[in-house]
């Protein structure tokens, strides 16, 4: 691949780690990190490991987000205690 | 998620999305051996296909989609068929998973071994659909119990 495509991809990686570390809004952070999963399995699969960046998308972007956002819709904004 | 979404937009796509991506799971499970995927990656494709209908509908729709009573029992019987191939190949005298010495009938070496990675492959797909789909279920089923 040629390497301004990648050092773009470089930097919206470290761009969407960083935004889902500090962002207040859970819901945002999950689909931060599903970008940042994304464009990971775009990198695995731009250095030839096809099978980790499959791997990556399957697993990384779509089933964990689905997971996360039931457990944020679980929790509650106030205790009840 | 136990009511469905109201909007028809979200309805429509996921109806007609969700038996793409299934077909697609079962193309990555069934051409495995040569060509990048595998049982755990198509089985995680079938979840994700079946999830996606229990996001969209209402609970009636995906519980005749795939019921939830059907979820540690398959997942079960794929584990089975993974290690049951293995020691089928274990008992015949060769190492564990060594599809060369299975005991099917009018098959050359070859051919034993192709077949033998399908179930292997086919197994592991099996398991890992059911339990990530149980998994889900199980996150939304203690909702029930502890609203008051």
């Amino acid at each position: 691949m040629h390497w301004e495509l990648e050092l773009v991809l470089y930097i919206f990686l470290v761009i969407s780690a960083v935004v889902s570390l500090h962002v207040k809004d859970l819901l945002t952070a999950v689909v931060s990190l599903s970008v940042f999963s994304y464009i990971l399995a775009m990198l695995f699969v731009s250095m030839g490991a096809i099978d980790v960046g499959f791997t990556e998308a399957v697993v990384g972007a779509g089933i964990t987000g689905v997971l996360y956002i039931v457990m944020i819709f679980r929790t509650t904004r106030k205790s009840n205690d | 998620m136990k009511h469905g979404s109201s909007s028809p937009i979200i309805l429509l796509l996921s109806r007609v999305l969700s038996p793409y991506i299934m077909l697609f799971g079962m193309y990555v499970i069934f051409h495995g051996h040569y060509s990048p995927g595998g049982g755990f990656q198509g089985g995680a494709l079938l979840a994700s296909s079946i999830i996606l209908i229990r996001i969209a509908m209402e609970e009636k729709v995906h519980q005749l989609h795939f019921n939830k009573d059907y979820g540690i029992p398959l997942g079960a019987i794929g584990v089975l068929i993974f290690f049951g191939v293995g020691f089928i190949a274990l008992i015949m005298g060769g190492y564990f998973l060594d599809y060369g010495l299975l005991p099917f009938p009018g098959m050359i070496t070859a051919e034993l071994r192709f077949y033998g990675i399908l179930l292997i492959e086919v197994g592991v797909g099996l398991a890992v659909m059911t339990i990530l789909v149980s998994i889900y279920d199980n996150l939304l089923e203690e909702d029930d119990d502890e609203s008051i």
